[in-house]
């Protein structure tokens, strides 16, 4: 092993990730290579480093060999970069004096040849010894953070989160765009796989919500702007205009009696246009808060300026205000949870089920609030006639599983066309026909769920539709949908008559993703679903510190697993508000203000305003606490004055020569 | 594109590339693309910045002079920057190193900048498999390189800094 005066002692640790590493890179050789390298004290391999003996031996190294700085050649730093400047720290070693080679992620497992995914594996090595001879012992500093969370959406997942942290004691602040909380499960008659009420385990939450004294409901809001960082967000709250002063209102009805328009004609949001509304109205009896709301595109007043007002005068608490404004509100977060939900796919995309060409093709949320008991036809099921269909196809699929449309499975429409299917034999006792591509149904409870609809007498036909048409072919398809697709169980194509098709339609990303992710700074994957921070070990968690998904917005799912994602993303920040600190990775830029030019040019740079010009001394200063370690001032700095923590110049330079001098 | 190997360039010669990831968006793809088991040319090593803001072109250059046949810079999609927007500085530096290095004489391909989103791991592999392709039509950068696989004697040697000085005449 060489040794030379002038270079710390390293030590260099190849891991053999069990067979993930070492399969495609000869760690021996490697190791050998390494312990040749200048500064080189020990060169180790071991099957798994960041286990219990992978990380002692670490530890035994820099107390027994006097090591001064440590690489560990393993997986991504973004997984176990932590864990390993732990090890160093528990050795008593500076963390920072550390430095990872990558060799799993961007050598064994994209490399098909061995021989060179060695080198490749030697070169990055030999880049991180190189690199971390130049690193220097730093401290994290420490900041206070708040106490109070963030909840953006108000569906389930929003809902158990807001009462798990107000439980707790925690303020919480739940930001909902839409009138009333709830979501997409308070549409829903039954859940599946229990059947039990949706209803009946739903509003008791939402008012525990709108009644919690930790609890600030702010409904019919969005988020402007958000600013700061983990444990120390200021967030900028716009509360529309209902027109209505929330406090005043008790939601007696009275206004909408009142309104000139003496029958209700504008299409019900809530009832998925199956209903009608008045621009004065609740969105549905339970709605929460239990609020009138105003629709500014609807109202005579608010649109044409000419109205009699009379749902001012019959308000007799004086709560209705035309001339409301939309609100501003600034409030203070340690902490954020996104829980946005879905949308469901627009069949109108798929033109050859003929929804909106049909009158009796139905989409599976507007058959949703059919069978609601307090829904548009107070639970029956019913065709556009009011007739009772006696024959319902149920089509799963639709805008799922499908390069044309969305390629995922949207997870939940197997379950919930069976529990339709119950529903509407229940409700109709019409024949149902079940088109599948393959029934999927993992989940407690869950297959025995779909023995039971084997059990009541639902026809399963396997295959997917082609098309729906009303253009008959015989005398028993007249006055019919007919249903064709090919049974792919006995190999033929089938024309099934029916009275009314369901599209059990899919669940995609909320067409304002990208925008709301921008907002809090979070990463989408390419579908356009909320980024978890890791697929199994991090999964509501971001890549921004102190802002947490929970829910469909992450992907599609049920309400068991949104909720338990909700419990998750809740405990985490109550973990961070407990901790009562939020530590900075030292990565932050400094001045050298002898070399300073006070020319400015890094002002500019900074899109935090963490630089200012000493005017007395004529030189840039830089806020420790506001930079968050971009580099990008550095980069910009014609006199080379500043350097960045972490990433200085001189370290580069030196990861780039280990790159290239020795493979 | 043809496979064909240039006049005077040894069959198995292989470039070397640096490449220069944003922590947030492109490292985070290349990770994904081992995580998806994508496997590409072997070609690249990957230096991690926190933000394609922290770029200097003389790391460029540097690269370049060391022996790299070739740099790759990579950061989040435009509005996407963890910073803000690191990347629109990353942009306007990288237009003018381009007027620089053709100055220089040095091939348009050889130093590529782009847009990977963390959820891109195919784009990874796409554009460095392109990259490699393309640069193996050029043949190695001649630009005499201080540095040369195997340069470096390994035992007892001091890390030079003379590289450094002539790299920062460029
Ligand atoms: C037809 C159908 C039937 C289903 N049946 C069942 C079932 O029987 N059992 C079951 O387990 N699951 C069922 N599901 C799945 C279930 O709907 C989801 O699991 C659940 O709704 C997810 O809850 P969520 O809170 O994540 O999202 P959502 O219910 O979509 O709630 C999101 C909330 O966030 C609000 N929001 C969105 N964007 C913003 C913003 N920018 N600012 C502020 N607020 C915003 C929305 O207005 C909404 O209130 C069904 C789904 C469908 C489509
Ligand atoms: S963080 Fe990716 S470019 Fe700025």
């Amino acid at each position: 092993m060489s040794q030379s005066p002038a270079c710390p002692r390293i030590g260099v640790y190849v891991c053999h990730c069990g067979m993930n590493i070492a399969k495609q890179v000869a760690v021996e050789a490697v190791t050998e290579f390494a312990a040749r390298l200048p500064g080189v004290a020990v060169a180790r391999h071991y099957k798994f480093m960041c286990s219990d003996p992978g990380q002692e031996l670490i530890q035994q190294d820099i107390k027994e060999s006097g090591l001064e700085r440590v690489v560990v050649a393993s997986c991504s730093p973004l997984l176990h970069e932590a864990t390993f400047r732990k090890a160093c720290a528990a050795g008593g070693l500076n963390p920072f004096c550390f430095q990872m080679a990558n060799i799993r992620e961007q050598v064994a497992w994209v490399t098909a040849d061995k021989g060179r995914a060695t080198s490749k594996a030697k070169a990055l090595i030999a880049a991180a010894v190189e690199r971390v001879s130049r690193a220097q012992p730093l401290e994290r500093k420490r900041l206070a953070v708040g106490d109070k969370v963030v909840i953006v959406g108000g569906g389930i997942a929003g809902i158990h989160a807001a009462l798990t942290i107000a439980d707790a004691g925690k303020k919480v602040y739940l930001v909902e765009r839409e009138p009333t909380i709830g979501g997409h499960m308070a549409k829903f008659d039954k859940t599946f796989p229990t059947l039990d009420c949706a209803a009946c385990i739903l509003t008791p939450k939402m008012s525990s919500v709108k009644n919690h004294p930790n609890i600030e409901l702010m409904s019919y809001s969005e988020v402007e702007k958000v600013e700061g960082f983990a444990g120390n967000f200021k967030i900028t709250i716009q509360k529309k205009p209902r027109y209505v002063h929330e406090e005043l209102c008790v939601g007696c009805g009275e206004c909408v009696d009142a309104c000139v328009f003496p029958k209700a004609k504008f299409p019900s949001e809530f009832d998925e246009g199956l209903a009608l509304r008045k621009p004065v109205y609740m969105p549905f009896p339970q709605a929460t808060p239990a609020v009138v709301v105003i629709d500014p595109n609807t109202c005579l007043q608010l649109t044409k300026g000419k109205c009699k007002q009379k749902c001012v005068e019959a308000c007799q608490r004086g709560a209705i205000d035309l001339k409301q404004e939309p609100e501003q509100v600034e409030v203070e977060a340690a902490a954020v949870i996104v829980a946005t939900g879905f949308k469901t796919f627009d069949p109108r995309g798929l033109p050859q089920y003929g929804y909106g060409r049909y009158g009796n093709v139905y989409t599976s949320l507007e058959v949703e609030r059919m069978v609601n008991a307090s829904g548009p036809t107070g639970g029956e099921v019913v065709l556009k006639d009011g007739a009772k269909p006696r024959s319902v196809a149920i089509i799963h699929c639709v805008g799922s599983r499908d390069k044309k449309t969305h390629p995922w499975c949207s997870r939940v429409c197997c379950m919930y066309s069976l529990k339709l299917a119950h529903l509407v034999k229940e409700r109709s006792g019409a024949d149902v026909f079940s088109f599948y591509i393959d029934m999927r149904t993992p989940g407690k409870g869950y297959e025995e769920f779909y023995d039971r609809l084997l059990e009541e007498g639902v026809h399963f036909i396997r295959g997917r539709v082609s098309h729906i048409t009303d253009w008959a072919m015989t005398k028993a398809e007249e006055g019919k949908l007919v249903v064709s697709a090919e049974d792919s169980l006995i190999g033929v194509t089938r024309r099934i008559p029916v009275d009314m098709v369901i599209l059990s339609v899919g669940l995609e990303p909320q067409p304002d993703a990208q925008e709301v992710r921008k907002k809090f700074n979070i990463s989408c994957s390419q579908e356009g679903w909320f980024l978890e921070r890791h697929p199994k070990l991090a999964p509501v968690a971001t890549f921004t510190d102190g802002v947490w998904i929970a829910g469909a917005c992450q992907g599609p799912k049920d309400i068991p697993d949104t909720v338990a994602q909700a419990g998750a993303a809740a405990s985490e920040a109550l973990a961070l508000i407990d901790k009562g600190y939020v530590e900075i990775e030292p990565n932050t830029a400094e001045v050298d203000p002898e070399a300073c030019s006070g020319c400015k040019t890094c002002l500019g740079m900074c899109p935090y305003h963490a630089i200012r010009r000493d005017e007395e001394k004529g030189v840039a200063v830089v806020n420790e606490a506001l930079c968050k370690g971009c580099g990008t001032c550095v980069a910009a700095c014609p006199s080379g004055a500043i350097s960045q923590h972490m990433f200085t110049d001189d370290e580069i330079y030196q990861e780039l020569e280990g790159i290239l001098s020795y493979v | 594109m043809s496979e064909q190997v240039p006049v005077g360039q040894p069959p198995d010669w292989e470039p070397r590339i640096v490449a220069f990831f944003c922590n947030w968006c492109t490292y985070t793809a290349s990770d994904l693309a081992g995580v998806s088991r994508m496997t590409y040319a072997p070609n690249t090593r990957v230096i991690r910045v926190m933000c394609s803001g922290r770029i200097d072109p003389q790391f460029v250059l540097m690269a370049l002079r060391q022996g790299a046949d070739g740099v790759l810079i990579g950061g989040c999609h435009p509005g996407d920057c963890h910073y803000q927007e690191g990347n629109y500085k990353c942009l306007r530096r990288f237009a003018m190193l381009k007027h620089y290095l053709a100055a220089m004489g040095i091939d348009d391909p050889r130093v590529r900048l782009e847009w990977i989103a963390a959820s891109e791991g195919d784009k990874v592999q796409r554009v460095t498999n392109d990259m490699v392709q393309r640069i193996k039509q050029l043949g190695p950068l001649k630009l005499e390189p201080v540095c040369q696989p195997g340069c470096r004697a390994m035992a007892g040697d001091q890390p030079s800094v003379g590289n450094r000085a002539v790299a920062a005449d460029i």
